[in-house]
């Protein structure tokens, strides 16, 4: 057979030694040959008497496995609703059953089998391991083992919620299982999951040395009578009562009960413990088939694994440009964004001139990236060479030589445009310029450089060095050399691109104050603060509105709206939000930064609380008649989607994964969702339009659908299936 | 339908339910022994008479386990004849198995029945019989299950309860409690508890603390703290069924919470051919009985909903009681009843409750209609209404009125 994913080697004293390797791929994972080898691997071992006992190994120098193959479950996810979910579910299980059966049947195959673990190993991959009897994994603190199914959205449904209980103990597995933590070798020792470390390349014959000498050692320890779990399980053992009762208040506060895993992982395993383990894997079988079915894990996946990858790996980079890392980083501006984006580049090996208008400014733009190197418990060899990659400077020829600048100077037009100006004589127009301007059109910016193709927006978040997005605007002239440069800028300091095109905000900024303004709104209306900022939470966005204004600062809202109002003149359309802001401006409440907003911050360890007179102020009490808390999260929810699809209709943005993916990387969008696409796709479009017309009607044309989205909505369309439409043309 | 009449109250001593506390030596079929032994010694009835005995207990396992009502029930020597049933409506299972008692003589199933309860919780613990509700992650995620101390806070979070009047309502109840100690206004149902050498052990209800003032209840922490704001966090669990609520104030102290006892409680209920044959006077009949579901999250708040539906049962309205009990199990939860049903302080919990003298949980609703029974008699007042709030979002009630 030429794709073989399991090739079989039989030594002399009767060890068949197994090696996985998936023909066409760098890392092995579980596929229709896989299990079809595994098949076969297992009916020789039960049937061929000459066959002792087994070793599993990985013929990939990458790695063991990675698990499942996620872009190819692809099948098996859904992206839309519709009433096809029994159906799925049942094959699922099916599929995933057939998987766990052919596993047990390795492990009660009446031989012996050890795995030799030669790399990673995770999900299926360490579910595949976890069904050996004995485990030799290599000696190295990189190699990681664990579960990570969880993070996107899915279940470990290869026995992983049975064996590794059984294992390590129901309370540190649930750590791992619900967290998707992985674990070093050496931490698997400790915890019985692994039984030998060796040096990588003396897993198998450590591996085999076991087999070899341990003929009748084919049993699992809960296979055997009498097992009892490490540290106890069952309904009369109080640390199993407390692990559940716990864990499941826990997986509340930690999903606000948005996703579906978890808490299917917990049952799994609250279940699954009390039985024995060919029921077990049938219990887990179905709850998998029950979160898999479920257009949420695959909304997840492809958000979270495979839209992020992909916009890593260059999803967006024009055709035909040559590789273009950045060596040398002229960075203008050492604030608080500059010193970040120094830091990051520094960190991935680039060299950076950071820049400021004095010596001492420039030199605490180096001093944020060693305060923070200390405070993560940095290598000191390692922190000393990566702040000797910083240069700080106040003469613009100390830029010469830099092959890209980004500038991070203040919001105005004209110190941009001096600034701008100034760099381009060092170093010269064909230098690709991107600035990080946050509100300023860069069609506009773009003029201040001689050859505006070179100019672009490079969009960072702050804190830069935690946030993983970085919006890159490409504007009106902006030519294909500097998205490609900028994009592999993106890659070189490991964060995940979108590509959007100019506009006001651009698509992050936009957006997500729609979800500010919409909060401010309810509030002007007279709605209980504490609901708003609760259901804002709670429908999975990081912080509450007025929370996260605060965080903003008011002081700032008050100024961007009346520099909008000034930009667009006769255009500005006032918001219900603009007399909130307005009012707090008046008052001197500026949100954290003097300590009073729509909060009062009082000295620490005192928590913040909401201003007792906040609804009195701008809104003249409380409303008689409250929201439901469905109708605050449709409000704030719809206000959000309608923006991104005008972003779409406007051409904004030009596919619906840049248009997830920032979202969630960019302002944290309910990530259980996929994203504002995924998650319109997912209700429906015609029941988005319907619902926003319903909205448009109680509470103004802000939530008035584009027309783009009734066309599509009449045409039966979604965003991802237009935009596979487009692909294939 | 037969009119059910209630013939004799009983109820042991409250002990503290604490390793040193008076009755942990005593087993708690011994407690329900006890008191199924006094009914019979203190009315004379042939127990063959009796045709079932209905007792609540909420940790039914262990040595509570095993239906301890018919054990209790072999145990003190009634007639072989004797049913014995155990239930379990959480808090109110006392007064529950009282109810069910009248049922049985209202519809014609028995002469004499007898209800009451057992808990034993310095034996065997509370929450020691698990269960779906709080264990199954699924349940829990569904029922949003937070245990109770959560629900008490968040009453007084969502009716504006400040400490000061949670305090405040404790420092009362001991005050009552200690006050109808010294009057014996309980002497008519107190039944001291004896050991095996028939010695007594507890005469007194022994969790109550005369000396509470407000400055020694305010050194108390809040008890729900730790498990409502760090781990596991059920303030959290709340919140997502309570969002109007910005954040919960936790007031609830060991000081104006119901204290954990060991104690035995019964009632005998009969119909009136029954109670002539042994001549004995009718203390008072039980005109109507209800329970009712509430919103399990914060459940603590059924009484106010029971309350209202048994006074509908009952043809009569609030001004028409005399009295009110309403076991505190939080002070909160007795704050928010006042509040709902605008009743004075005054007409509720006249002699203090379960936060100064301690809330067996099996038998605590066989003990409160006892001791406003008594009280309805010691002031020649006529009608009282007898609530408890219940686990996983429930209320029982029943009207009883004097003959």
């Amino acid at each position: 057979m030429t794709d073989t994913a399991i090739h079989q080697s039989l030594d002399a004293d009767g060890i068949l030694l197994l090696t996985i390797d998936v023909p066409g791929l760098s890392m092995n994972v579980i596929n229709a040959e896989v299990t079809r080898d595994l098949a076969l691997a297992v009916e020789r071992l039960k049937t061929d008497p000459a066959v002792k006992g087994a070793v599993i190994t990985s013929g990939k120098p990458s790695g063991f496995m990675a698990g499942a193959d996620l872009k190819g479950m692809g099948f098996m996810l859904s992206g839309g609703g519709g009433g096809e979910e029994k159906s799925r579910m049942a094959a699922l299980f099916d599929g995933v059953f057939a998987l766990n059966k052919l596993l047990r049947a390795l492990e009660t195959c009446g031989k012996p089998v050890a795995a030799a673990v030669n790399g990673l190993a995770l999900g299926g991959g360490l579910e595949f391991v976890l069904a050996c009897h004995y485990r030799v994994v290599a000696d190295n603190p990189k190699v990681t083992l664990g579960l990570p199914e969880v993070m996107v959205g899915l279940f470990p449904g290869a026995g992983g919620t049975q064996r590794l209980p059984r294992l390590m103990g129901v309370q540190p597995a649930l750590m791992y299982l619900l967290q998707g933590k992985n674990m070093s070798p050496q931490e698997a020792l400790g915890f019985g999951v692994v039984q030998e470390l060796a040096p990588a390349d003396e897993v198998v014959a450590r591996a085999t040395a076991w087999v070899k000498a341990n003929p009748t050692r084919h049993t699992q320890p809960w296979d055997e009578k009498g097992f009892k779990f490490p540290g106890g399980a069952g309904m009369f053992n109080p640390g199993f009562v407390q692990t559940f009762v716990a864990g499941t208040a826990m997986t509340v506060k930690s999903t606000n009960r948005n996703m579906n895993a978890p808490i299917a992982i917990l049952s799994a395993v609250y279940e699954g413990a009390q039985l024995p383990m060919d029921t077990a894997i049938r219990v887990e079988s179905k709850y998998f088939a029950k979160v898999v079915a479920d257009p949420q894990a695959g909304n997840m996946i492809r958000s979270l694994f495979v839209s992020k990858q992909a916009a890593e790996k260059g999803a967006r980079r024009p055709k035909g440009q040559p590789a273009m890392p950045v060596k040398k980083l002229g960075m203008l501006g050492a604030g608080l964004m500059g010193a970040g984006v120094a830091m990051v580049s520094a960190q991935a090996g680039i060299e950076v001139v950071l820049l400021d208008r004095d010596m001492a400014a420039a030199e605490k733009g180096k001093q944020y990236t060693a305060d923070r190197l200390a405070k993560k418990r940095t290598d000191p060899a390692k922190a000393e060479a990566i702040l000797a990659r910083i240069h700080p400077t106040s003469d613009y020829a100390d830029l010469k030589g830099c092959d890209l600048i980004i500038e991070a100077v203040f919001e105005t037009r004209e110190i941009k445009a001096g600034v701008t100006q100034a760099t381009e004589a060092v170093v010269g127009a064909d230098t690709i310029f991107g600035s990080n301007t946050s509100t300023l059109p860069i069609t506009g910016l773009a003029k201040a450089w001689s050859k505006q193709e070179n100019f672009i927006g490079i969009h960072f978040f702050s804190p830069v060095e935690k946030m993983p997005l970085v919006e890159i605007i490409v504007g009106k002239e902006t030519g294909p050399a500097a998205i490609a440069k900028a994009l592999d800028y993106v890659q070189q300091i490991r964060k995940t691109p979108i590509v959007v095109n100019d506009s006001r905000g651009f698509y992050t900024s936009r957006c997500f104050g729609t979800y500010v303004q919409e909060g401010l709104a309810l509030l002007g209306e007279g709605t209980n603060p504490a609901l708003i900022e609760n259901i804002g939470r709670h429908m999975g966005m990081p912080v509450g509105p007025l929370a996260v204004n605060d965080e903003v600062g008011l002081d700032l809202s008050y100024k961007v709206g009346q520099q909008t109002k000034a930009d667009l003149g006769d255009a500005y359309k006032p918001g219900p939000s603009d007399a909130v802001i307005t009012k707090m401006h008046d008052l001197g409440r500026q949100g954290r930064k003097n300590a009073k907003g729509f909060y009062v911050y009082p000295d620490a360890p005192a928590k913040k609380y909401l201003w007792s007179e906040l609804v009195e102020t701008v809104a003249g009490g409380l409303a008689t008649v409250q929201p439901d808390p469905a109708e605050v999260k449709e409000r704030m929810l719809y206000r959000q989607l309608v923006e991104c699809a005008r972003c779409m209709g406007e051409g904004v943005l030009e596919t619906p994964e840049d248009g997830d993916l920032g979202a969630i990387f960019g302002w944290g969008f309910m990530p259980h969702t996929g994203g504002p696409f995924s998650h319109m796709d997912t209700i429906g479009l015609a029941t988005v339009v319907a619902t926003l017309d319903r909205l448009a009607q109680a509470h103004g044309e802000r939530f008035t659908p584009p027309q783009m989205l009734r066309d599509m909505a009449a045409k039966g369309q979604t965003f991802y299936g237009q935009a596979e439409a487009k692909r294939a043309a | 339908m037969a009119d059910a009449f209630i013939y004799d109250t009983v109820r042991t001593p409250r002990g503290r339910g604490k390793k040193d506390g008076k009755l942990h030596e005593i087993t708690p079929i011994s407690l329900a022994t006890q008191v199924l032994a006094a009914i019979r010694d203190r009315t004379n009835i042939d127990t063959a008479d009796v045709d079932d005995v209905v007792f609540g207990c909420v940790a039914p396992i262990g040595e509570q386990g095993s239906d301890i009502a018919r054990v209790a029930v072999l145990n003190a020597d009634y007639a072989e004849s004797v049913a014995g049933v155990q239930i379990n409506r959480f808090c109110a299972s006392g007064l529950e198995a009282t109810n069910m008692a009248a049922a049985k003589v209202m519809a014609g199933e028995a002469m004499f029945a007898i209800g009451g309860g057992v808990e034993s919780m310095s034996r065997v613990p509370m929450g020691s019989d698990g269960g779906a509700w709080a264990m199954d992650p699924a349940v829990a995620f569904k029922t949003y299950f937070a245990p109770q101390g959560i629900g008490a806070d968040l009453i007084a979070t969502k009716y504006g309860f400040s400490r000061n009047d949670v305090d405040a309502y404790a420092m009362e109840s001991q005050r009552r409690a200690a006050q109808a100690w010294a009057e014996g206004r309980f002497k008519r149902s107190i039944l001291p508890v004896r050991d095996v050498m028939g010695e007594v052990v507890l005469d007194h209800d022994e969790h109550m603390r005369a000396s509470t003032d407000m400055q020694s209840l305010g050194s108390l922490s809040p008890a729900f703290t730790g498990m409502g704001e760090q781990m596991p966090g059920f303030d959290a669990v709340a919140l997502m069924k309570y969002p109007e609520v910005e954040r919960i104030d936790h007031v609830h102290t060991g000081g104006n919470s119901s204290g954990i006892v060991d104690g035995a409680a019964a009632i005998l209920v009969g119909n009136r051919e029954i109670g002539e044959k042994y001549g004995l006077k009718p203390r008072a009949r039980i005109r109507a009985m209800a329970s009712i579901g509430s919103e399990p999250m914060i459940m603590l708040t059924g009484p106010e909903f029971v309350a209202a539906k048994v006074l509908k049962r009952a043809g009569m309205t609030k001004d028409d009681i005399d009295l009110f009990e309403l076991n505190e199990a939080f002070a909160s939860v007795v704050l928010r009843y006042m509040q709902a049903f605008n009743i004075d302080h005054g007409r509720i919990n006249v002699n203090g409750g379960a936060i100064a003298m301690g809330h067996p949980l099996g038998a605590t609703g066989a003990m409160i209609l006892g001791t406003v029974l008594d009280e309805l008699e010691r002031t020649g007042k006529g009608t009282a209404l007898i609530n408890l709030c219940v686990g996983a979002g429930m209320g029982t009630g029943t009207i009883i009125e004097r003959i």
